[in-house]
């Protein structure tokens, strides 16, 4: 048995309704763990004077620098001493996730166990970086919680200026839109940066995320420095059973409205079966006896919608890789950044694609570690710097994949020009003659 | 010095996840071929050598206590097949061989209060952030704001019934860890930060400090004999940004720290291209416990999108279609001059076109 419950007449509010309380979760802590009792009288306190009272400092784990939110309350009476004192101490202990978040339930309720023996009995899956957090515990028993988790095969996530914990998507596990080994893609590269993930010595974070397919199930293009994105560079695949079964159910107000009207580039068209074109870039698939979808795979832009909607008799190609984006981030400090496209494809099929893909990375972070002002992050150093110099650095040539449009100003020297035009045709040469 | 020996960390960095994949999951790995949705709550995956795998996804409060883990690992266990997962806005899912496993594994999460939705064009779960419970610059709590909205929303959580799939997130400070979404509930500061001047020089690295201002308003400056800083209130937009690293220039304030709502963020590529969201209301109250004045505003937005939203339109898509003095129309939302963004690149947000609708 716990000690007393404090009062909660604020907090208690929140365990009425329908969806699941985490107030109602706490309370059944409570009642054996006096953590979990000071911690509801100071969130209580919160609710009551719209203020915070958790300040950070300095816990961490032997033979690493981060990982850990420290976390000391600064709720305190006349004499300076914690009002709530058995949740003064109320640290996080981040941990990485397996890819994709998959989970067997051993795993599951050995982690419950370690978590009611040494810290509050309070786990969030997942934080918004992918670590699972295990919320609250003393300074004194972070260790000995995290080596019973470090022993389990877990290891700690990032904090700090460092490299993040990753998240990939559920992706080739059980999804028919996945363009590449995303669990393999994220072990292999964020395995490689360990070091600056438990040491951090960065000039501020460095986030990388794998999503499959272009519907970016990882939020990657807004959150991730280093996005890695599914993508195909051959033709739309098609099943004309599954075609014809999809339209018979949901007819042509549906195909035309919601599938052919709705394609980004218009090159989704409904043609009669007798007029379509041949062509070894065309996908097409009959969805009756008179009608078929014609798709132009030249002005496709990977959208992934028209798959989305028909899912099964459209399908993404067989030819698949990814797009590397880099730059995204939110707001602070000079306002939000989208990845920008850097890579517009590679193979992620072998190692040897896997090792481009951590060199690349490698590659990154070095240039991000030297160039980066204190607290920049690599988008506003990109933003700062502006790309070309970025790609000479990592020795990318330029792209017109790589914006949305060219150059509307002409505050350029460009007196460069003829080199430039003769180093790409020299290299096209090269190329053609390889 | 008595030492005892400290043991070593094992390095070993992201856990391989095979040993947590339903068989039917390793067996299929790479070769799936389509999905539908059976019903609000569940995935249907057929591979291409027919197998086929049952998903059910339930809401869950994110910060789960032992009890809860267990009771869910219970039921993967009894009802399912000891495997789950979890979605990126904290839903967990149970994944089973068989469609005659779905029902009683339906029947025994809602028995134990677990809503099983969050799929196909319905409202999921909220992405959150930590507040008051652990975070240390919260300006409001994030679990307890979660938990009013989407005791309103349950009902769309476990229905598919709106134009597309709608993502929702809320942040307890301007930094926004809650993420871009369709709408987003976000603090927005209204003074600048209270300076506690003999903690300064203690406390913050004043150089960093200054670095870190968005508008350079912060400079160093000599107050009371000790050395302090200062803010320019004129340039100051209340951001925040100074705080974390010096927590003597208090930013959050009980009462004049508002809650702004941010709508037609999408990180997926289909249609259109990626789009951030848009600040559409501010100057809304932090009311806990349950903050009814976001979630009157927050409801009404999704009742008009879902009224008005053709199939598939996605909350920027709709606004797109419709054009922003519509949306301001049909949601009685005031278009005040603060929703006109004047940071850098804000040109491109102006109507450079004749295209008016009338």
């Amino acid at each position: 048995m716990a000690k007393k419950l404090h009062d909660t007449p604020q907090l208690d509010q929140l365990e009425s309704g329908p969806w699941p309380s985490f107030v109602t979760g706490i309370k059944r802590l409570a009642e054996t763990n006096d953590m979990a009792v000071d911690l509801l009288g100071q969130l209580e306190t919160s609710y009551q004077t719209k203020k915070g009272y958790w300040k950070g400092g300095t816990v961490g784990v032997f033979g690493y620098g981060g990982g850990i939110i420290p976390r000391f309350t600064e709720l305190k009476n006349d004499k300076g001493e914690p009002v709530f004192p058995d949740a003064a101490e109320f640290h996080t202990i981040r941990v990485q996730p397996p890819a994709g978040m998959h989970y067997n339930t051993a795993t599951l309720r050995k982690m419950s166990d370690i978590w009611e023996k040494h810290g509050s009995g309070l786990i969030a899956f997942h934080g918004q970086s992918g670590d699972i957090m295990f919320q609250g515990a003393t300074t004194a028993n972070v260790q000995p919680a995290f080596d019973e988790l470090n022993e389990m095969g877990f290891d700690l996530g990032g904090a700090g200026p460092a490299v993040r914990t990753s998240m990939s998507c559920v992706g080739a596990a059980r999804c028919e839109n996945s363009c590449y080994d995303e669990a393999t893609a994220h072990r292999t590269v964020l395995n490689n940066f360990m070091d600056d993930m438990h040491r951090p010595s960065l000039p501020y974070k460095f986030k990388f995320k794998f999503s499959g397919c272009p519907n970016d199930c990882m939020n990657s293009i807004q959150r991730a420095d280093m996005a890695v994105i599914g993508t195909w560079r051959d033709n739309i695949r098609t099943d004309e059973k599954m075609a014809k079964a999809w339209f018979a159910k949901h007819g042509m107000d549906e195909l035309v409205n919601d599938v052919v009207a709705r394609c980004p580039t218009k090159t989704l068209q409904l043609k009669q079966i007798k007029s379509l074109k041949k062509g070894p870039h065309i996908s097409s698939v009959a969805i009756n006896d008179t009608h078929a979808i014609e798709i132009d795979n030249k002005d496709c832009v990977r959208c992934m919608h028209c798959i989305n909607v028909m899912s099964g008799s459209l399908a993404t190609g067989v030819d698949k890789g990814a797009s590397i984006l880099v730059g995204g981030k939110r707001t602070l400090k000079i306002g939000d950044l989208f990845g920008t496209v850097v890579i517009p494809f590679m193979k992620l099929e072998t190692e040897e694609d896997m090792e481009k893909l951590v060199d690349f990375g490698q590659r990154t972070i070095d240039f991000f570690a030297e160039n980066a002002l204190e607290h920049e992050r690599t988008g506003e150093m990109i933003e700062r710097i502006g790309l070309v110099n970025f790609l000479e650095a990592m020795e990318i040539d330029v792209d017109a994949n790589m914006v949305a449009y060219p150059r509307t100003n002409p505050y350029v020297r460009a007196d460069g020009w003829d080199d430039e035009v003769a180093k790409i045709n020299a290299k096209k040469q090269a190329g053609k003659g390889a | 010095m008595a030492t005892t020996a400290l043991r070593r960390p094992i390095e070993s960095g992201v856990p391989d996840n095979k040993p947590h994949l339903h068989p039917k999951f390793i067996k299929n790995y790479g070769n799936w071929k389509y999905h539908d949705r059976p019903r609000p709550g569940v995935l249907h995956h057929v591979s291409h050598t027919g197998d086929e795998v049952w998903s059910i996804r339930a809401g869950t409060q994110r910060q789960m206590d032992v009890f809860t883990i267990r009771k869910l690992c219970d039921i993967a266990d009894k009802f399912a097949e000891g495997f789950v997962r979890f979605t990126i806005r904290s839903n967990i899912e149970f994944m089973v061989s068989t469609a005659k496993q779905v029902d009683p594994l339906i029947a025994e999460l809602e028995k134990n209060g677990f809503p099983v939705g969050g799929t196909g064009n319905s409202i999921s779960m909220i992405a959150h952030t930590q507040g008051w419970l652990h975070c240390d610059i919260p300006g409001t709590d994030a679990s307890g704001v979660v938990k009013a909205l989407m005791d309103d929303l349950i009902v769309e959580f476990k229905r598919e019934e709106m134009p597309n799939r709608v993502h929702l997130s809320t942040s307890c400070c301007e930094i926004n860890c809650g993420g871009q979404a369709d709408l987003a509930i976000i603090i927005q500061h209204t003074k600048p930060p209270k300076i506690n001047h003999d903690m300064v020089a203690n406390v913050c690295e004043r150089p960093a400090v200054v670095a870190r201002c968005p508008v350079a308003a912060i400079r160093p400056a000599m107050v009371n004999g000790k050395p302090s800083l200062e803010i320019d209130e004129s340039k100051c937009m209340c951001c925040g940004a100074c705080f974390p690293p010096c927590p003597p220039m208090q930013i959050n304030d009980p009462e004049f720290s508002k809650l702004a709502i941010w709508v037609g963020g999408k990180n997926s590529n289909a249609r259109g291209k990626p789009t951030f969201m848009k600040m559409v209301a501010s100057g809304l109250p932090n009311n806990p416990p349950r903050w009814p004045e976001v979630s009157i505003v927050v409801k009404n937005i999704l009742n008009v999108y879902k009224n008005d939203g053709r199939p598939w339109e996605r909350m920027s898509d709709w606004i797109e279609r419709i054009g922003w003095p519509q949306f301001f129309e049909k949601t009685g939302l005031p278009f005040t001059k603060y929703l006109i963004d004047d940071w850098r690149g804000s040109r491109a947000s102006l109507n450079q076109s004749a295209h008016i609708r009338f």
